[in-house]
C-alpha cells in the first residue's frame, strides 16, 4: 500500500485554560492515515474538536502531543505548501472583486502576471464564476461567495484540501448542488479532500471514508466505508444504501450527540 | 440630483439671498458685514492680484504637513495599539477624553519648545488631528473578522503583509473616517494657530484684516477657507461612499 498522504500519530490537542482553571482536553488520542486522492469526511457532534482537527492538519495550530505529518513531513506552526483551506464563514475580501479574490494567493506567491491571469481565468471558470469575474463579494449570493472562496484555494493547486463546514451556512438545495460541484472537483483535480461536517447526509453522499468522532475530547469511534464509485452525484441519497450508511453513522453518533447538549444519562 | 439635495442648494442659496437683503437695505450695517455678491467680487479681486497666494500657500503647506503626518503615524500607532491589548486598554480612556483638552491652552509651551516658526502651528495641527486617526484606526480593525485573520495565515503572511494586505484594507471604511476627521482638525488647528501666534498665513491674514477693519479682505478670506475645507471634504467624501457602495452599503 502507498504511504498515507496525511498522518496522524497520537495526537493531541489541549488548550491552557488561563487563570488556574481546567484546561481544555479538546481532542485526542487520534490515529488517522488519508490515502492519496481519496475524499475524507469527519463527522462528529458539535464541539467534538473536529475543527481543531482540521486546525492542527493546516498546520493553523500545533498538536500539545504527537505527530502531524503531510507527505512524510511533519507540519509544525505554518500552513505547508500544497494545503488548501476553505473556512466555514465568508473568507472573501470584499474590496476586491472576485478575480482579485482568486488572484490573492498566487500574487503573494510571487507568480508571473501572465501565470497569474491564465490560472484565475481558469479558476473562474472552473466556478463557473466567469460572468462574475469583476463584481464585488457583496453583490453575490452567499453559495456564489462560498464558490469564490473555493477557487480561491483550487487556484493554488494544492494536493490536500481541507475543507471545514464549507457549506454550513447554505441552504440544503444548494448544498446538495454545491456537493455535486465538489465532487467534480475532487475528480478532476485528484487532490485528496479532508470534509468536516456536522452533516450526516453531507458526508454520506460526499465520501469514500467516513471518520466518526466522539464528543469532547474527541477520539476517532469508528471509520465507515462508502464504497461509492468514483464517479458519483447527489443522486445517490435515493441509493437503499445512502440510507443504510446515514443510519450506521447515526447509531455510533447518537449516544455522542446527547453528551455533547449534556443529556448523556437520559439515553 | 435627490430632492434633498436640491433642498440643501435652496437653503443655502435662501440664506445667501437673505443675508444680501438684509445688508442691502441696511439692517446690517456695512461696517459688520458687507453683502454676499460685494464679498464674491471682493474673493475675486484677492484671488486675481494673487495678494493672498503666499498665506494660502503657507497655510496649506502646513495643514498638508500636519495632516499626513497625522495620518501616517495615526494609522502606523493604531495598528501598533491594536497588537498590544494591555497598553491599549490603559490608554483608551485617554483617547476618549482627549478632545476635552483645549490643545490651543499649550501654544506657550510649544512656542517655548518649537520656537516661534511654522513648527508649533502645525503640531497643533497635528495633535488635533491624530488621535481621531488612532481611534478611528483601532474603531476599523477592532471589526475585521476572525477568518479574515485565519486566511491571511492560509496565505503564511506574516504580522506586516497582514496589516498591509487584509486588515487595514479590511477596515478602510473606518479609516477613511479617520482620516476626514483628520483633515478637518489639520484645517482647524493650524489656522486657529496662525490667529494666535503666526506673523504669516490665512489666519494671520484674517486677523490682521480684522484688526484693521479691512471688510474687503476679511470676509473673502473666510469664505475661501470655508469653501476649501468643504471642497476638500466632499471629495473625501465622495471617495468613501464610492469604498461603501462597492462593499454592498448603501
Amino acid at each position: 500500500m502507498a504511504p498515507a498522504h496525511v498522518s496522524l500519530r497520537e495526537v493531541t490537542r489541549v488548550f491552557p485554560a488561563p487563570g488556574g482553571r481546567d484546561a481544555v482536553h479538546a481532542l485526542g488520542p487520534v490515529d488517522l492515515d488519508l490515502r492519496q486522492g481519496e475524499f475524507f469526511a469527519i463527522v462528529g457532534p458539535s464541539g467534538c474538536g473536529k475543527s481543531t482537527l482540521l486546525d492542527l492538519i493546516a498546520g493553523l495550530a500545533a498538536a500539545t502531543a504527537g505527530t502531524v505529518s503531510f507527505e512524510g513531513r511533519e507540519i509544525r506552526g505554518e500552513v505547508p505548501d500544497g494545503i488548501g483551506v476553505v473556512l466555514q464563514e465568508d473568507a472573501c475580501f470584499p474590496w476586491l472583486t472576485v478575480a482579485d479574490n482568486i488572484a490573492f494567493g498566487l500574487r503573494e506567491a510571487g507568480a508571473p502576471r501572465k501565470e497569474v491571469t491564465r490560472r484565475t481565468g481558469d479558476a473562474l471558470a472552473l466556478m463557473g464564476l466567469g460572468d462574475f469575474a469583476n463584481s464585488y463579494p457583496a453583490q453575490l449570493s452567499g453559495g456564489m461567495r462560498q464558490r469564490v472562496c473555493i477557487a480561491r484555494t483550487l487556484v493554488m493547486q494544492p494536493r490536500l484540501v481541507l475543507l471545514d463546514e464549507p457549506f454550513g451556512a447554505l441552504d440544503q438545495q444548494t448544498r446538495l448542488l454545491m456537493g455535486d460541484e465538489l465532487l467534480r472537483l475532487w475528480r478532476e483535480t485528484g487532490a485528496t479532500v479532508l470534509l468536516i461536517t456536522h452533516a450526516l447526509d453531507e458526508a454520506a453522499m460526499l465520501a469514500d471514508r467516513i471518520g466518526v468522532m466522539s464528543a469532547r475530547p474527541g477520539t476517532l469511534l469508528d471509520i465507515v466505508e462508502t464504497r461509492w464509485p468514483r464517479e458519483r452525484s447527489s443522486r445517490i441519497v435515493a441509493d437503499p444504501s445512502f440510507g443504510e450508511i446515514t443510519g450506521r453513522l447515526w447509531t455510533v453518533l447518537r449516544e455522542e450527540s446527547l453528551k455533547s447538549i449534556g443529556a448523556g444519562e437520559r439515553r | 440630483m435627490t430632492r434633498q439635495a436640491r433642498y440643501r442648494i435652496a437653503v443655502i442659496v435662501g440664506a445667501l439671498v437673505l443675508l444680501e437683503v438684509l445688508c442691502r437695505i441696511g439692517t446690517i450695517d456695512r461696517l459688520t458685514m458687507p453683502p454676499p455678491s460685494r464679498i464674491a467680487l471682493d474673493l475675486w479681486v484677492m484671488l486675481r492680484s494673487g495678494s493672498m497666494a503666499g498665506a494660502m500657500l503657507k497655510t496649506l503647506t502646513n495643514v498638508a504637513i500636519a495632516f499626513i503626518a497625522a495620518v501616517l503615524s495615526g494609522v502606523a500607532l493604531g495598528v501598533f495599539l491594536h497588537g498590544l491589548r494591555a497598553v491599549r486598554e490603559t490608554l483608551d480612556p485617554l483617547f476618549a477624553t482627549y478632545y476635552a483638552i483645549p490643545v490651543f491652552a499649550f501654544y506657550p509651551l510649544l512656542i517655548i519648545l518649537f520656537g516661534l516658526g511654522d513648527t508649533p502651528q502645525i503640531v497643533i495641527g497635528y495633535m488635533l488631528a491624530v488621535v481621531a486617526v488612532i481611534v478611528n484606526t483601532l474603531n476599523g480593525l477592532d471589526r475585521v473578522t476572525p477568518v479574515l485573520l485565519r486566511t491571511a495565515r492560509i496565505y503564511r503572511m506574516g504580522p506586516v503583509k497582514t496589516a498591509l494586505k487584509v486588515t487595514l484594507p479590511c477596515a478602510a471604511p473606518h479609516l477613511l473616517t479617520g482620516v476626514k476627521l483628520a483633515l478637518a482638525y489639520a484645517f482647524i488647528g493650524i489656522v486657529g494657530a496662525e490667529f494666535l501666534m503666526s506673523q504669516t498665513g490665512m489666519g494671520f491674514e484674517i486677523s490682521f484684516a480684522y484688526n484693521n477693519f479691512d471688510n474687503a479682505v476679511m470676509y473673502p478670506l473666510i469664505v475661501l477657507i470655508i469653501a476649501l475645507a468643504t471642497a476638500i471634504n466632499m471629495t473625501l467624501t465622495h471617495l468613501e461612499k464610492a469604498l461603501l457602495r462597492r462593499r454592498g452599503y448603501q
